[in-house]
Formats: structure tokens, C-alpha cells, sequence
């Protein structure tokens, strides 16, 4: 089971949940368990937002195929750039 | 520590591109011309904010010389949506109307047409002819005023997102977000000494000496060329096409040599405008912005407002820590508030922690990455509340965060935990520098301070293919600011097992190459360079193949080594090596050329930290404050050109350094800029700073084959509050708000007489 963290701004729109296991076996499975439980993290997580997965951060467009196991942890970020 | 033994990697070779640049042959942007070439010019905006009533263009298109001349109405309306750039996210909708404005002008100086003339003049005097009518509105100037709640709105549509409570009905407020974890309450209850305190820094630009410069042509076909001076031939690309509506193989844009981007040019302001004067005129468009424009119209970064409150305990362990950081965005929303407070505390270990991050519009020029976007600022406020807990509890400032210092397996404040990291490492090397033990002088004081920035990883795509005589050509897509030609070259070098004078680095167009990132966050050196790697690596298996060819033996019998196929497992001594140059010479009778490609999404750019010793002496009659000396010291994972590495460590030092005691931008009561130039918009030259002394620790990123890391814009990120903490040793007076310019040093040193 993957182990979601979810951060302060983050908790309202997951019941208040500070984190939460889910069984997926990649990041889209994983987006799609955590929507169908709480729709309102789906909008609040589309735009601009990074996935980290074990301490690596990945745009979340880029991190729908990413593999996980099953003692991941998972963070949402915002997605970051740089100059 | 790195353990790799490296051969090339690690030297520090003269870079293939110096010479050209040293002796003036090297092509910049503006260095580009074409026959038949029209001048192109931009009508700017002589108000902050305003609504466009009408613009007529007649008396300008009637001028003998001019070609074209655009206004919004000749843009299509371009969809809001989120495209990747150097902030992170650009929204597509926002980015055109900042290169051109269609119904409001929302800072001095936004483009609101453009002509294509004959000669620059024309181009001038035509822009003079075209008859505006505004209405004027109140200019939005500052945080407060953006925010009060009969402030003049600067997108009537636009509403705040993110964590509520958020206003409900049109706002200048275009987020807010919060992050933590733990109990903050419960934390500062536990703490023996808390500090609480607020800064405010202003705009600031990344100085960049090269104005922007692009020069466009369209043929016949409708497919345009674009020559210009940018961190990302394909971002030029894939926001040019979107901005016109045009399909992206339609546009090729060839990078020019840069002179400097520091984040800046990570977006586009004149590409746009070029390729649609060029498409209207059916001729080429040069287009050169002067100093004055780049300072109007042209990315800097934010004016902030933060507050930090930490909290620690008598044997300096800190309990909670908790941060408002409200960043400007200038006209449109997306400042770099996000990473201000992903790195606002994460150099340090913190169980209790609330950060609450708010992105502005104000009626200032849209923000553009600025070198570890939003990280500075955010720095200077907690580097000297640590700096002051230190005081408060009589410990040694580096001993108070090596207490409280990250390391891998430590969850990071902004979530993740960290991997292998080399924070105190940096600490460490600082407290056992020499200048940390150096006698100071009557009006001098010492400021310490530490900086984090993540490094990204992105897209790169890379070639390297064997020359007929065994030299070596690599091609990237990545414009080379900061010598990455050079450490390109050497990995390539390295891999191959030739000398790095032997393999020419070069830069190549959009249709030259796959697709690359632009060069930004810290990642060409790591995540190209990765692909570098790759390729030469896929080389070395094409060489070895063919010496098993030669010789007639299984692929597994033949290694790679010092240049040369070597035979090996029960083939050692009955075969000769084949050198690369050997190889070279039979390729067309082995197989054909030999190049290696690839092409990746680099993971694992390893995150930076740097520790920073800053000395100055302060004049108590000007308030003028001299930098006597400065030590940068920080993690480079690898330092593949070890010079290039310290050009950034001095580098960045010299920019915060600049950010700290001089730079800033002055408004007038309108929204004017009033020191758009380098007379009065100081940066730092030669004769203000000492030489800055530099100490390069490597502590391997476990996920590059080399251990590097990014490197180019951590060193941004301590200086503020190094400079900051030195003055107020030196003066015994409390910094809030940058610059500490003479005037602003006088008035607080008066201040505590």
C-alpha cells in the first residue's frame, strides 16, 4: 500500500485526512482512488502540481506511469521551475 | 564524498567557446541580420494601468517605410492553459496579453502595438503616430494596497484559488496556499526563546547585460526562423506557435549565443511580435530592446512582504517554525511564492511547521524566474531570525544549524524526505574556513547565513557522433550560459576515453536535435548532461561491436578502455587494441557512421545547499557598506569543471550581493520605473567586491552516473541574509528591509544614536 501524505492546504479537501494508504500499482491508479474518494481533490490538485515519490519530485503530467511499491510515500507539491 | 576516479571530469579545460567570445567573433542576439531586414519597434504603455479605449493606426501605416504594424486585434484569442516554463507554470492566456496587450494595459511600458519599418527611426517615429485613447485607472502599487478591500482590480475575472478562506468575488489575490505539519502551537509552547519578524524586499531585475534580440523571417510557405538570444530554443517554439495560433512545426528557432538570462529569458517578449511583423511584411524583423525596456517591460522578480516566527530550546533545538510569505506577481498572476515556501525552512529539521504562501497582482511588470525563483527572499527572512535565536541563546551561529541541519532520511519541510544531501557538509567546510576565525576591525561585522534550492531534472536530448578521424562532435538543444558546452564535452570525453580538446560541444536548432527543456533550474550540466552520458555510452557499445567484428570474436569479449577496444575474457594478448581513431577510420567499412543518441526524462536531480560567510565594514557618517570578504561554500555533487562551479558560486554571491545593499526598482507615484538604466540601478561592478572566495563540496547525488548535481542557482540563495547579518554585527542595528542602501543605513543608524 502506497502511503499518501497530504500537507496543511491540502486536508479539507481529503476529509482532513493527514495521510491515507491506497493499493495502486502506478501513479494514475493512485490519482484515480484518491478522486473517487474525495472528487474535490481532483480540481484542487490539476493545475500546477508536483508529485514526490520517495523524496523524488516529478510534474504530475510527467508521473502517471511511475511504478510504485508498496511502502511508497507519496507528497503533492506545488510544481516548481527555476532560472 | 564522490569515490569515482575520473580522468576528464573534474579538469578544468579552456572552454571550446572563449576564444570566440573573448576576441569578439561570437554571435549574441542582436548580431543577426538579413538582407531586405525591417527594424522592428514597440509602442509601450505610458500608464500603469489602463483601459484601451481605441488605437488607430492609420497615421503610422501611411509613413513611407513602414511595412506592418500589429496591434492585439491581429493576435487570435488564445486559450487560458497551463504550459510548462521557468516559474513552473505559464498560463498561455496571460503570457499574450503581457507580449501584447489587448483590452487593458496593466504596467508602464506593456506592449500595445508594434511597427516594422525600413530603419529603426521610422520604426520610432511611426510608433509616435499611433493616436491611443485611454481611460486611466488608479495604478496598484504595492502588496497592501493590491490587497485592501477598495483596491482597484486589476482582472475583473480573475478570482483567488487554493485554500480558503479566500475572497469570493473579483480580487487582486490570485492565490493562497498553505503547508505544514505538526502542532505549531504545541512547538512554540515547548521553545525557551522565540523570534518573530517581518522584511520586506523589493523588485528586483536579474541584470542580465544582453537586452533581448530576436530576428525573425517568413518565407513564402508561411514558415518563420527565428535568430534569438534565449534559455529555450524550444520553449521560443512551443510559445510562439501558441501565441499565434500556429502549428509548431511551423516556426524554427535557432538559439544565438546568450549574455546573460538568470532566469529572464525563459519566456518569450519579442519572438512573437518579430514573427508576425515578419509574417504581415512578408520580410525579415530585427528587434532589439534598449536597457530602458528591458527594465519596463521585461521579467524581474518579486517585491515581497514575509513574516517568520521560530522558535527554539536552550540547547538550540528548534520547535516550530511558521512563515507568511506574500510575493508580488507583478501584472499577472504566478510569482514564485510556491518555492519561497518550499524553501523558506527546508534546510532545516522542524516536527511543527505552517507556511502560507499569497500571489499578488500589482500594476508592475509580469515577474520572470529569477535564479532559484522566490528562494532568496524567503532566506533572508529565516537566516536572520536563526541568525538572532543563535545570538539570543549565545550560540555559535554554524553550531545552532548544524543542531538543527538536514541530512538524508530527514522529512523536508515542503513533504519529501530527503536522500543523500550535503547540507552540513557545507557547514562543516565554513566553520573550518579560515575566514571564519579572521579578526574583524572596529565597524566590521561577520554574517553567516544558508541557502536550498531543488535543481530539476526535465527533458534532454542528446548526439554524439565519431568524426572520421576518432574526434568527437556532441550537440545539444540547451543554449550554453554557464560554460555547459565545456562540462558537456567532458562527460562526453570521459565516457569515450578522449582527450575533451578532441570532442566539439555544440548547440543546435529546434530541428536539429529532439526536444530539450530549456536551460533553467539548475539542470543542463545534471539532466543533459545525463543524456551525454547516454549517448557516448551507446557510442562505446557501436566501437566495441565493431573491434568484436574485426576481430571475429562475441561482443563479451571486448571492453572499452583508455580510447580503445581491448580483447578481453580468454581474448587478452591475441588481438591489438583498436584505438577510436582506428575505428574511426574503418566505420564505413564496419557498419557505416557512428552516432549515439538519447533522449530522456532525468530523475533524481539532487537537491543543493550552501553555506555563506560574509564581512563588512560600515561607514557610520554615509552608511555605506563594503564587503571586505566572502566565502561561498557548497554541495556541487561533482564539480564537473570545477571553474564553471565556482563562476557560479561567485556569481550568484555577487547578484545576492547586489540584491542586498543596492538594487532595487523606484516607483513613482504613477507606476513609473525612475532608474530604468544601469546609472541608477546599481549592480554590483568589479571595483565594489572583494575576490569571493569559494570552497566546492561533493557529496555524490546517488541518482547521476557521475554524482552531479545543479549548481547554478543555489548560490542566490544565502547572500541577502549573509549581507544582512554582517551589517547588523557591524552596526548594531536590525535589517527589515532590503536594499541596505546608504540612505536606508543612515536613517537606522540615526535612528539608534
Amino acid at each position: 500500500m502506497a502511503r499518501v501524505v497530504f500537507a496543511a492546504g491540502l486536508r479539507r479537501f481529503a476529509g482532513g485526512a493527514e495521510s491515507v494508504e491506497i493499493d495502486a500499482r502506478d501513479v494514475s491508479e493512485l490519482l484515480r482512488a484518491l478522486y473517487q474518494r474525495w472528487p474535490a481533490l481532483e480540481k484542487r490538485l490539476s493545475a500546477g502540481t508536483a508529485i514526490a515519490i520517495d523524496g523524488e519530485v516529478i510534474p504530475s503530467g510527467e508521473a502517471l506511469h511511475e511504478p510504485l511499491r508498496p511502502e511508497t510515500e507519496i507528497h503533492f507539491l506545488p510544481q516548481i521551475g527555476g532560472g | 564524498m564522490s569515490e569515482r576516479k575520473f580522468r576528464q571530469v573534474g579538469t578544468r579545460p579552456i572552454r571550446h567557446d572563449g576564444l570566440d567570445k573573448v576576441t569578439g567573433r561570437a554571435q549574441f542576439g542582436a548580431d543577426y541580420s538579413a538582407p531586405g531586414m525591417l527594424w522592428g519597434k514597440v509602442l509601450r504603455s505610458p500608464h500603469a494601468h489602463a483601459r484601451i479605449r481605441a488605437i488607430d493606426v492609420s497615421a503610422a501605416l501611411a509613413m513611407d517605410g513602414v511595412k506592418a504594424v500589429i496591434t492585439g486585434r491581429d493576435f487570435p484569442d488564445v486559450a487560458s492553459e497551463s504550459q510548462a516554463g521557468g516559474e513552473g507554470a505559464t498560463d498561455m492566456r496571460d503570457l499574450a496579453l503581457n507580449v501584447m496587450a489587448r483590452d487593458k494595459v496593466l504596467y508602464h511600458g506593456h506592449a500595445l502595438a508594434a511597427v516594422a519599418a525600413t530603419s529603426a527611426r521610422i520604426a520610432e517615429e511611426a510608433c509616435a503616430k499611433i493616436a491611443v485613447t485611454y481611460e486611466v485607472l488608479e495604478p496598484v502599487l504595492s502588496l497592501d494596497r493590491a490587497l485592501a478591500a477598495d483596491a482597484p482590480i486589476l482582472h475583473e475575472g480573475m478570482r483567488a484559488s487554493g485554500d480558503e478562506p479566500l475572497p469570493k468575488g473579483p480580487t487582486n489575490l490570485a492565490s493562497r496556499r498553505e503547508m505544514g505539519r505538526g502542532d505549531v502551537a504545541k512547538g512554540f509552547a515547548e521553545a525557551d526563546v522565540v523570534v518573530e519578524r517581518e522584511f520586506r524586499t523589493p523588485m528586483v531585475h536579474q541584470g542580465y547585460i544582453e537586452p533581448h534580440a530576436v530576428l525573425a523571417r517568413t518565407g513564402e510557405d508561411g514558415r518563420s526562423v527565428v535568430w534569438c538570444c534565449t534559455q529555450g530554443a524550444f520553449m521560443v517554439r512551443a510559445f510562439s506557435a501558441k501565441i499565434l495560433g500556429l502549428a509548431t512545426d511551423m516556426i524554427k528557432v535557432v538559439p544565438t549565443e546568450i549574455g546573460g538570462g538568470f532566469g529572464g529569458k525563459t519566456t518569450v517578449y519579442l519572438e512573437p511580435l518579430a514573427i508576425l511583423l515578419s509574417r504581415k511584411s512578408g520580410r525579415p524583423v530585427k528587434m532589439v530592446m534598449t536597457r530602458e525596456e528591458v527594465f519596463r517591460a521585461t521579467g524581474p522578480t518579486s517585491g515581497t512582504h514575509v513574516r517568520v516566527k521560530m522558535g527554539a530550546k536552550r540547547d538550540g533545538t528548534l520547535t516550530a517554525a511558521e512563515a507568511v510569505l506574500v510575493y508580488e506577481a507583478g501584472a499577472f498572476k504566478g510569482s514564485p511564492v510556491n518555492a519561497g515556501m518550499m524553501t523558506v525552512f527546508a534546510p532545516y529539521k522542524l516536527a511543527n511547521v505552517r507556511i502560507e504562501g499569497w500571489d499578488v497582482v500589482v500594476n508592475k511588470p509580469k515577474v520572470a524566474a529569477y535564479r532559484a525563483p522566490g528562494a532568496p527572499m524567503a532566506a533572508l527572512a529565516t537566516e536572520t531570525v536563526m541568525d538572532e535565536l543563535a545570538a539570543k541563546l549565545g550560540i555559535d551561529p554554524i553550531d545552532f544549524r548544524l543542531t538543527n541541519a538536514a541530512h538524508e532520511g530527514v522529512q523536508a519541510t515542503y513533504g519529501p524526505k530527503y536522500r543523500a544531501i550535503g547540507f552540513i557538509e557545507t557547514l562543516k567546510a565554513a566553520k573550518s574556513h579560515p575566514h571564519y576565525r579572521a579578526p574583524l576591525g572596529p565597524n566590521q561585522g561577520r554574517g553567516v547565513a544558508c541557502g536550498f534550492w531543488f535543481n530539476v531534472g526535465l527533458s534532454s536530448s542528446a548526439n554524439v557522433s565519431i568524426n572520421e578521424d576518432g574526434s568527437a562532435l556532441v550537440m545539444s538543444g540547451c543554449p550554453d550560459i554557464g560554460g555547459s558546452r565545456t562540462s558537456l564535452a567532458l562527460m562526453a570525453a570521459e565516457e569515450l576515453g578522449i582527450p575533451v580538446e578532441h570532442v566539439r560541444p555544440v548547440v543546435v536548432d529546434t530541428e536539429s536535435i529532439g526536444f530539450n527543456d530549456l536551460t533553467g533550474g539548475s539542470r543542463v550540466t545534471f539532466a543533459t548532461g545525463m543524456a551525454v552520458i547516454e549517448a557516448a555510452r551507446d557510442v562505446v557499445k557501436q566501437l566495441c561491436a565493431r573491434a568484436a567484428q574485426t576481430w571475429g570474436v562475441e561482443l563479451d569479449s571486448v571492453r572499452w578502455e583508455e580510447g580503445q577496444a581491448v580483447a578481453t575474457n580468454g581474448a587478452e594478448g591475441k588481438h591489438e587494441p583498436l584505438t577510436l581513431r582506428k575505428l574511426a577510420a574503418r566505420a564505413s567499412a564496419t557498419g557505416g557512421p557512428i552516432t549515439g543518441r538519447a533522449s530522456l526524462t532525468a530523475r533524481g536531480a539532487g537537491p543543493g545547499f550552501a553555506t555563506h560567510i560574509c564581512d563588512v565594514e560600515v561607514d557610520r557618517e554615509t552608511g555605506f557598506v563594503k564587503v571586505l570578504r566572502y566565502t561561498a561554500v557548497q554541495d556541487a555533487g561533482k564539480a564537473v569543471h570545477p571553474s564553471y562551479v565556482e563562476g557560479q558560486m561567485q556569481g550568484g554571491a555577487a547578484q545576492g550581493i547586489g540584491w542586498a545593499l543596492n538594487e532595487e526598482y523606484v516607483f513613482d507615484a504613477k507606476g513609473v520605473m525612475e532608474n530604468a538604466g544601469f546609472l541608477d540601478y546599481r549592480i554590483p561592478v568589479a571595483s565594489d567586491l572583494p575576490m569571493i572566495d569559494t570552497v566546492i563540496v561533493e557529496v555524490a547525488n546517488p541518482m547521476h552516473p557521475y554524482g552531479v548535481r545543479g549548481v547554478g542557482e543555489t548560490p542566490i540563495v544565502p547572500p541577502l541574509a549573509a549581507v544582512a547579518n554582517a551589517v547588523q554585527h557591524a552596526a548594531g542595528v536590525v535589517i527589515r528591509e532590503l536594499p541596505i542602501s546608504p540612505p536606508r543605513l543612515l536613517e537606522l543608524l540615526e535612528a539608534a544614536r
